[in-house]
């Protein structure tokens, strides 16, 4: 086997070829995300529809490499194969059925809230809880849950480019400042022209870095099989190191933690992180944020039926952590510890010529910005929208609307990289996994409420606050077999089936219950449910639709936060 | 599992939803809710037999829904411009 004869300990010095090809490529998309304010160029980027959501005239095909550079990020790449790489199926190759039954999920809610929103001006999902309710504590809880849950999830893209950044070599000085400093310079652009661009930077980005890693991907499934033997000693080996770290781990007296395919009983497991995860990543609001800058109701279908194509990319990519097995691929950190996270750079590394481990590299690092810089300026938006808006200035004018995102934006990516620079990686992880279980809190208050006003607010509250209360109990219990830490890990029996599950399904099913139950009661009591604002044409409005001009009165005597929506550009403007 | 195509809870009549075809709305709601029932159920596919040029059946399978799921959702959007396509045109 020709593996054999490759270099097996991680190459800790510095790689010149691939480390200037990526630099290379960073400095092409760097340029392109400070020109990107051209791009499509509206009235100047002085309210949040432009700078937050690039005017909403995003095309099919922009919205596909956009939203196929914000969902699939480098994190993703980085710790899918790792985690096939370390675990095996049911950690790892779930993401293929979660980024399939994905789309079937949005195609049924994503229209009525690009409607809602374009009819509205809103921006974030907050903003509709609020129109739809009155209620600002329900659109504060939505607000902050994606604020908070969104923040781990940059400090995440941080880890992705570190993963690079280390197998490349760099980041292994002693002193603080050389260790650090590549990641600081790159967040340092990607913070600028995130500033200085808005949602177009990221636009004009995924454009590269959608293509590379298509690139990098389909060379590395069409050549690395034939150097480790082929796809049957692929899976052997794949299956031989599953079932030896079962094997030890009952032998150390635990549970077998690995799996080749689900066994019987992991289906569970299986299907509700999936699911889960499918119905999870919508409410995050960078997956907002991009849907809602498209330029009609039909754009997000469209793509709904094209972008599982990332999804077929993203299984190959799954597949590569095998091909490491095979490979016999060691990912080992600067600081001489085995670490998984570092397996798919590794891989490039140890089995392509300099210059392609390069390209290889810089699509992950450059697939680390789009989301980063989408997921800053979503979470900013929700801020300054939800929260300075809404509690601090009311009378905010879309300028400083506008001007509260963009400092938001950096104070976001700031604490992203102290998050980073000062805590375990670890910690990222963990408040990522807290993340997902909380953002699928709010589904029901988004969701639902685009269909019906049954629900009431209030129940909506209760069913959120007990979905949190009981997910974050639930994932603080789970001990890390390894480290005896708490947070480790996202699956728990489930009560009644007493097989493991997903946690935030769980949390979910119990959200829904409480839901369910306090809303009869007060609806039975006659307790209001608030004021909409919305009328039921607002959920299916398209770009060319006429506006209802006596609406526009109502919204002027309704003591509306958001002022006069013929103020907000972009709402469903006179064309 | 609704579409959207319920009558408006609120009586605002000149302002409801668009006309729309009731059966072609249930037609693509179907074809999106298969994939969905089809991945969920794991035991029906966690195996290895048969393999295809040596993918273990759970791989090939998974891979091949993403095509499956993409034509059915990629119907599902003809069904639904079909259903209301007295509005407007399509855009």
């Amino acid at each position: 086997m020709s593996a054999s004869v490759l270099p097996m300990a991680a190459d800790t010095g510095i790689n010149g070829v691939a480390l200037a090809v990526l630099i290379v490529l960073f400095a092409i998309v760097t340029v392109a995300g400070f020109m990107a304010s051209r791009f499509k160029r509206g009235d100047g980027l002085e309210s949040l529809d432009e700078w937050g959501l690039g005017g909403r005239k995003f095309g099919t095909w922009i919205t596909w490499f956009l939203l196929g550079g914000d969902l699939y990020t480098a994190y993703t790449f980085v710790a899918v194969p790792a985690a096939m790489f370390a675990t095996g199926a049911v950690a790892g190759f779930f993401a293929v059925p979660y980024t399939i039954v994905l789309y079937p999920i949005i195609f049924i809610f994503m229209a009525r809230l690009w409607s809602v929103s374009h009819r509205h001006g809103y921006v974030t999902p907050a903003d509709f809880v609020r129109g739809r309710y009155d209620a600002r504590s329900l659109s504060l809880a939505v607000a902050v849950t994606g604020f908070v849950a969104t923040m781990p999830y940059i400090a995440l893209q941080l880890v992705g480019i570190q993963a690079v950044l280390e197998v490349a070599g760099l980041g292994g000085g002693d002193n603080i400042i050389a260790k650090d400093l590549p990641l600081f310079i790159a967040f340092a652009l990607l913070a600028a022209f995130t500033y200085s661009s808005g949602l177009r930077a990221p636009a004009v980005i995924a454009f590269v870095k959608d293509i590379l890693i298509y690139l990098v991907i389909i060379v590395a499934v069409i050549y690395l099989p034939g150097q480790v033997g082929g796809w049957d000693n692929i899976f052997g080996a794949a299956q031989d190191k599953m079932e030896a770290n079962n094997a030890a781990a009952i032998e150390a007296g635990g549970k077998p933690t690995s799996s080749f395919i689900p066994g019987v009983g992991a289906g569970w497991a299986y299907a509700t992180l999936a699911l889960g995860s499918a119905l999870a990543l919508f409410m995050y609001p960078h997956s907002i944020t991009a849907s809602l800058s498209s330029n009609s109701r039909n754009t997000i279908r469209r793509n709904a039926a094209i972008l599982p194509a990332y999804s077929f990319v993203l299984g190959l990519l799954a597949l590569l952590g095998w091909v490491a097995i095979a490979a016999g691929t060691t990912p080992i950190g600067l600081d001489g510890k085995a670490n998984a996270q570092l397996v798919i750079p590794q891989l490039f590394e140890d089995m392509f010529p300099a210059w392609f481990a390069g390209v290889a590299w810089a699509a992950i690092a450059i697939g680390a910005l789009v989301p980063a810089a989408i997921m800053s300026i979503a979470a900013a938006n929700t801020f300054s929208r939800n929260i300075y808006k809404e509690w601090l200035n009311k009378d905010a004018t879309p300028a400083q609307e506008a001007k509260v995102s963009k400092l938001m934006s950096l104070v976001v990516k700031a604490f992203a990289l102290v998050f980073v620079l000062t805590l375990d990686k670890q910690n990222a992880i963990n408040f990522q996994l807290l993340g997902g279980i909380w953002i699928l809190q709010t589904f029901p208050s988004i969701v639902f409420s685009l269909f019906t006003r049954w629900f009431h607010r209030w129940g909506l509250l209760a069913g959120w606050a007990v979905g949190i209360t009981y997910g974050t109990v639930e994932a603080y219990q789970v001990i890390n077999p390894a480290t005896g830490k708490h947070f480790g890990g996202s699956l728990a029996l489930i009560p009644g089936i007493e097989q493991m599950g997903y946690i935030a399904m769980t949390a979910f099913v119990l959200n829904l219950v409480v839901t369910i139950v306090v809303t009869a009661v007060l609806n039975a009591a006659k307790v209001s449910n608030g004021r909409d604002e919305t009328i039921p044409f607002d959920y299916f409005a398209d770009a060319d639709d006429p506006r209802v001009i006596k609406d526009l009165s109502e919204h002027r005597a309704h003591t509306a936060p958001y002022g006069d929506p013929d103020d907000i550009p972009g709402n469903a403007g006179a064309r | 599992m609704t579409l959207g195509n319920e009558p408006p809870a609120r009586p605002r009549p000149e302002d409801g939803p668009p006309p729309t075809n009731r059966a072609m709305m249930i037609a693509a709601g179907v074809l999106l809710v298969i994939p969905i029932i089809a991945l969920m159920a794991v035991p029906t596919y966690a195996r290895t037999e048969p393999e295809l040029f040596g993918f273990p059946f759970f791989f090939w399978y998974q891979f091949l829904w993403v095509f499956l799921c993409s034509a059915m959702t990629y119907g599902a959007y003809r069904l639904t411009l079909a259903a209301r396509k007295n509005k407007g045109g399509k855009r």
